[in-house]
């Protein structure tokens, strides 16, 4: 049980590299930046929700 | 009482001494020592499969916190709940003799739980961690959990170990026979055959404290089942009770028999600990700096940043705000925001975005403000 309240996701783009680097998370009222890494609790916690249909994670803004 | 003076120690069968003493105090083995429990009282290294056992480290500095979610105070220590603002969780210095700190869950309210409510607290053990226990394996070894535990009520409490999947409970429970008087529990449980039990980075074993459950949270006492359980059937119930106090703290987990709690030096439980953790709070101009940057255009800077040890999985970055992280140079940076990027387990890109930057200029990055700070987490 891990419980979070994720109210925001959106893409973020590598100024290096231009492509999605991490997700901008808003989780339990803090901003984070989120690693593509399933290992990751938040990362798991992001995709369980957008799996359950409760999150979508917006595009990265150009 | 009498001494037997002798120089070698020698069974009937063996070719030659098995033990061999000498004037100045010494014993020589020629064979191995089975069956030790302690040496100088105890220590014999890496017994303990639980990180901060003592409640030594705690980073973050909280205070005390109303459990409103998952959230992890103490380190590597998270309380959970199914009913928010029914406890409050914080870092204490009440302690028992040979400690300095424990972890301390106080009622806020006489709750009643329902049949589907836990609330409890625990820690998750990597499974790197808790592989040599052999769970999931004919070669399981059995187990005993201790810890040092003070309530303002007495009874039968409860806890659960459990696998990652949360398919395999041991229910446990333990008696606190005197109110706001440390005793030290043990809790012996032979190891599971069946069940998936994790070896990799992920959770290998949830050990959990339970502070009031409901009956479909509960189980029997004393036996593996597969299901998924927090606590034991008619345990007291914490929260139940306003104002009741729960301190723990000297929690042990070890394969074999009981030993007394290993000790552990500062250092070594903290860089365990920022293995899944690791907050760098500004107290001072002395331990403000984080690393040199560049210049990206005139709106970023990019610096890159190393861990003080590889964490278990790559982190997730956040600050206490976003003009937190500033970057100087002769001309200084006007920063209005801060985020990582190429984030791996060792190391990352920190950027740092504003304007009145320069391309190419060498800046200064650190922490802005006294108390201020970054943290990676990457707990379980």
């Amino acid at each position: 049980m891990d419980e979070m309240q994720i109210t925001s996701a959106q893409y973020v783009l590598s100024s290096l590299t231009g492509q999605n680097d991490h997700i901008k998370a808003t989780i339990d009222g803090v901003e984070m930046s989120v690693p593509f890494d399933p290992a990751n609790r938040h990362y798991a916690a992001i995709m369980q929700a957008v799996a359950d249909g409760q999150l979508t994670i917006q595009e990265a803004s150009e | 009482m009498s001494t037997l003076k002798v120089t070698n120690l020698q069974h009937p069968s063996a070719a030659s001494a098995n033990v061999t003493l000498d004037s100045s105090g010494n014993a020589a083995f020629s064979g191995g020592i089975t069956g030790v429990t302690s040496v100088n009282g105890g220590q014999l290294g890496a017994r303990n499969a639980i990180i901060n056992g003592a409640m030594n480290v705690n980073q973050r500095q909280l205070g005390t916190q109303t459990v409103n979610s998952t959230i992890y105070t103490t380190d590597r220590w998270q309380a959970n709940q199914t009913a928010a603002g029914k406890y409050s969780v914080g870092n204490s210095t009440t302690a028992p003799s040979g400690f300095t700190n424990s972890f301390l869950a106080t009622s806020l309210s006489a709750y009643s739980v329902s049949s589907t409510d836990i609330f409890f607290f625990q820690q998750n053990i990597e499974g790197y961690n808790s592989s040599h226990f052999g769970w999931g394996t004919s070669d399981a070894k059995s187990v005993v959990l201790s810890f040092y535990v003070r309530s303002s009520l007495t009874g039968t409490f409860g806890g659960c170990l459990a696998n990652s999947a949360h398919n395999r409970s041991y229910p446990f429970s333990y008696t606190i026979s005197s109110a706001d008087t440390w005793e030290r529990v043990s809790v012996a449980i032979a190891g599971d055959t069946t069940g998936t039990w994790l070896t990799t980075n992920g959770i290998g074993i949830q050990v959990i404290f339970g502070l009031g459950g409901g009956s479909t949270r509960s189980g029997t006492a004393g036996s593996w089942q597969a299901s998924t359980l927090y606590t034991a059937t008619g345990a007291v119930s914490l929260v139940g009770t306003s104002g009741a106090t729960f301190y723990i703290t000297g929690v042990q987990l070890e394969a074999g028999q009981l030993t007394p709690f290993e000790h552990e030096n500062y250092t070594t439980t903290l860089q365990k600990c920022l293995r899944y953790f690791w907050r760098k709070t500004r107290v001072s101009n002395q331990n403000s700096y984080l690393s040199l940057g560049q210049g990206i255009g005139t709106t970023e800077v990019l610096a890159t940043l190393s861990y003080p040890v590889p964490m278990r999985a790559a982190p997730t970055y956040s600050s206490s705000g976003s003009t937190h992280v500033a970057a100087h140079a002769s001309t200084d940076f006007t920063q209005s925001g801060n985020s990582v990027s190429n984030t791996g387990v060792d190391s990352t890109g920190l950027n740092i975005t504003g304007s009145t930057g320069a391309a190419d200029r060498c800046y200064r990055v650190f922490i802005f403000g006294n108390d201020n700070y970054i943290q990676f987490d990457s707990e379980l």
